[in-house]
């Protein structure tokens, strides 16, 4: 038992398969932990390419988001201080007698405009004076907005970051002349992966994805495992009329290819009613077939071996015989054997939600379903959002990869002919 | 040359042998027997008798061989008196009375009374059972589970100390970490736990080297000896048979072609094929006839 330990901990195809295997489960595990996002939230619209984003204001109406940036003032000036707004600030100068000959809305001189605006303007006095075209109200108000939307882009020194209101404010003041890192700000979002069309979260959701199909597939796997183990012990240990009847069984799924019965299941129970569970339970009672043969088809070598018949002139039970005697011969294929059930599980949820017949999509994602979400969306071919499908591809390939490296590993380790 | 073959036999009644040659069993009451015994597999078209109405007498503490080349039907008959196989026609006396296995509980208490050693050691144990479990099993199978710790060490020092073998060395080991001789040795041990009143041995030896098997027969008639049980003995090997054995039956193609007391077989053989299994003994200063083989 204990060198059987350390062949398997020195195989080298078992170890890197199971290292990538821990890996992913290990992140599914711990990734909540630091990002507690709900993998289906809205973030955006649409798909964000990868990066990090500075939100303005949220998708899901939130409260609003101001943000002030001063030391970009010119900049910004130049940039969205629109022309009618200059030229109005010119003609509110030239009305008060200022002169303006150095002055021009042109984006050099913005500057210098600016400057001549704050030096001048006075609500108060706009509102007595009365200068020649600005005498109606509507007039006064329209330069009394400028003045707030001026304000608005130079008014603080420091770069001030505004969440939410009343008592959940959360504010952060910067300096100005310092660069920041985006993600110290309360209403940014780091996006590595980008979002999905929905505008989700692509890794979270896939994280999150990962960890449902990976307990589908050890659902099915437990399920087709067991199913197959039970149904091959007993027809091949009891033989006779058992047999006969759990190999006639096994006969009809063999030939109804699996998938198309799959298919027709899925179908057929609809897609509300379509849970993981219920997802894992069909993929498992479909795939049970092939272990129920093999498993057979060794303990008929089995039970005619001199030990069993020793134990069972010993007087023991039927259990206790194909418990103790028969089971840990091959248990080691019953493990090789989950391990593969557990990889064809998760492709097959793959395969049935890519076309559409995978579980119920309000609740969780798996790796289908991003699948089929990305194929309905056009991320393959219009959005060519690349980041929304390959990472599944390849999340989808590294587990089958890990789960079949682990699998030849054992291979090696129990039957020593395939040793290098 | 076959009755010089013959003559050579005649000169080794001065041999020691293994059994009291002049002990008469057959007024000794019947312990297992047959009539008619017939086992055919049929696979498909293709039928197959291994066993041919075949009838037979075991006596009350006597050892008996059952003589026969691979194939002539010899593993056959003994999982069928071993219970493991039931007969297609004929029927199988146990202390002169039909035998009568057809529930798990009859099975159960039948196998109380016929225990076996296979041919291949290494085959026989579990290899994930420790020794100490095997030979506790035994002794847990004839309801002494409520015996002591002590006790229980004791009853199993004892039966390794029968087959020469010392349990203290042998605990919390596999039986795989074993020679193959010392493994018929603990089987011979488990026989001696279980105390039977048939052991079935089907060629206890054929994978066994040469000095080892005397040992092994050895401790096969000393067990005989002490507890009276009935050995039947299988091997393809007369010599042997001749050695050990009270009564012999010889079997081809799944016949008893000769039957009867070990020196009448050997000395006096009317069989054909009797004659050829004795012819082909190989022995040491003489050659040997291959002329009957094949």
């Amino acid at each position: 038992m204990k060198s059987t330990l350390r062949n398997i901990l020195h195989s080298p195809r078992f170890m890197v398969g199971f290292v990538i295997f821990m890996t992913m489960v290990l992140t599914v595990l711990i990734y909540p932990y630091f990002v507690p996002r709900n993998p289906l939230l809205s973030l955006g619209k649409g798909f964000l390419p990868p990066g990090t984003y500075f939100s303005v204001y949220d998708a899901n109406n939130a409260p609003t988001f101001r943000v002030e940036l001063p030391e970009a003032d010119t900049n910004r000036l130049q940039n969205d201080l629109p022309q009618s707004d200059r030229k109005l600030m010119l003609d509110f100068l030239k009305a008060k007698g200022v002169d303006t000959s150095g002055l021009s809305s042109g984006n050099d001189k913005i500057a210098d405009l600016l400057e001549a605006w704050k030096a001048n303007y006075d609500e108060a006095d706009v509102k007595s004076s009365k200068y020649e075209g600005f005498t109606t109200q509507a007039k006064r108000r329209a330069l009394a907005k400028l003045d707030k939307k001026l304000n608005d882009f130079l008014s603080n020194a420091s770069m001030k970051v505004i969440r939410g209101e009343g008592e959940d404010l959360q504010e952060k003041n910067v300096s100005g002349t310092e660069y920041t890192r985006v993600d110290q700000l309360a209403n940014s979002v780091s996006l590595p992966l980008g979002t999905d069309n929905f505008g989700r979260d692509t890794l979270t959701e896939l994280v999150q994805a990962t960890g449902v199909s990976l307990l589908i597939g050890l659902i099915a796997g437990t399920v087709a495992t067991l199913l197959g183990l039970i149904v091959g012990l007993l027809a091949g240990y009891v033989g006779g009329l058992v047999d006969d009847i759990l190999m006639f069984v096994a006969n009809i799924f063999t030939v109804i290819p699996g998938f198309v019965l799959l298919i027709l299941i899925y179908y057929s129970v609809g897609q509300e009613a379509r849970g993981i569970i219920t997802c894992a339970m069909v993929i498992g009672l479909t795939s049970w077939v092939w272990t129920a043969r093999s498993v057979r088809s060794q303990v008929i070598s089995l039970r005619n071996r001199d030990h069993v018949n020793l134990s069972k002139l010993s007087g023991h039970s039927l259990f206790r015989i194909v418990t103790t005697d028969i089971l840990p011969y091959i248990a080691s294929y019953v493990v090789m054997a989950f391990i593969l059930q557990v990889s064809s599980g998760i492709l097959a949820e793959a395969q049935l939600s890519l076309l559409g017949l995978g579980p119920k999509t309000t609740e969780v994602p798996t790796l289908g379903l991003m699948m089929n979400w990305a194929k309905l969306f056009g991320a393959y071919t219009s959005s060519n959002a690349w980041w929304a499908y390959f990472p599944v591809i390849l999340v989808i390939a590294l587990t089958s990869f890990s789960l079949n490296l682990m699998n030849t590993g054992l291979d090696q380790v129990f039957n020593p002919t395939l040793r290098e | 040359m076959k009755n010089e073959t013959h003559n050579q036999t005649d000169t080794r009644e001065s041999v020691t042998f293994g059994t009291d040659r002049n002990k008469d069993f057959s007024k000794e009451p019947l312990c297992l027997s047959g009539k008619d015994v017939t086992r055919i597999f049929q696979n498909g078209k293709t039928v197959t008798t291994a066993v041919d109405h075949v009838s037979f007498e075991f006596h009350k503490g006597e050892l008996v061989s059952i003589v026969g080349e691979s194939g002539s039907g010899k593993t056959t008959l003994s999982k069928m008196l071993l219970g493991l196989l039931e007969p297609t026609s004929g029927q199988i006396f146990y202390r002169g009375e039909p035998r009568d296995i057809s529930t798990g509980a009859k099975k159960r208490r039948y196998w109380e009374g016929i225990q076996a050693i296979f041919q291949d050691p290494f085959s026989s144990f579990n290899v994930f059972h420790k020794i100490d479990d095997v030979l506790l099993d035994c002794i847990n199978m004839r309801g002494m589970r409520n015996l002591s710790k002590d006790e229980k060490f004791a009853m199993m020092s004892d039966a390794c100390s029968f087959v020469n073998l010392k349990f203290a060395e042998l605990t919390n080991k596999y039986p795989f970490e074993l020679s193959g001789g010392q493994m018929q040795r603990l089987m011979i041990a488990r026989i001696f736990l279980l105390k039977p009143e048939i052991l079935l041995a089907d060629e206890p030896t054929s994978m066994i080297d040469a000095c080892s098997r005397a040992t092994i027969l050895d401790m096969l008639l000393n067990l005989r000896n002490e507890t009276g049980m009935t050995v039947i003995f299988i091997t393809h090997d007369i010599g042997l048979a001749y050695y050990i054995s009270d009564s012999i039956y010889i079997m081809e193609h799944g016949k008893f072609v000769e039957k009867g007391r070990a020196e009448e077989v050997i000395l006096q053989p009317k069989a054909s094929y009797t004659k050829r299994l004795i012819s082909d003994v190989p022995k040491i200063h003489e050659p040997w006839d291959l002329s009957t083989v094949g």
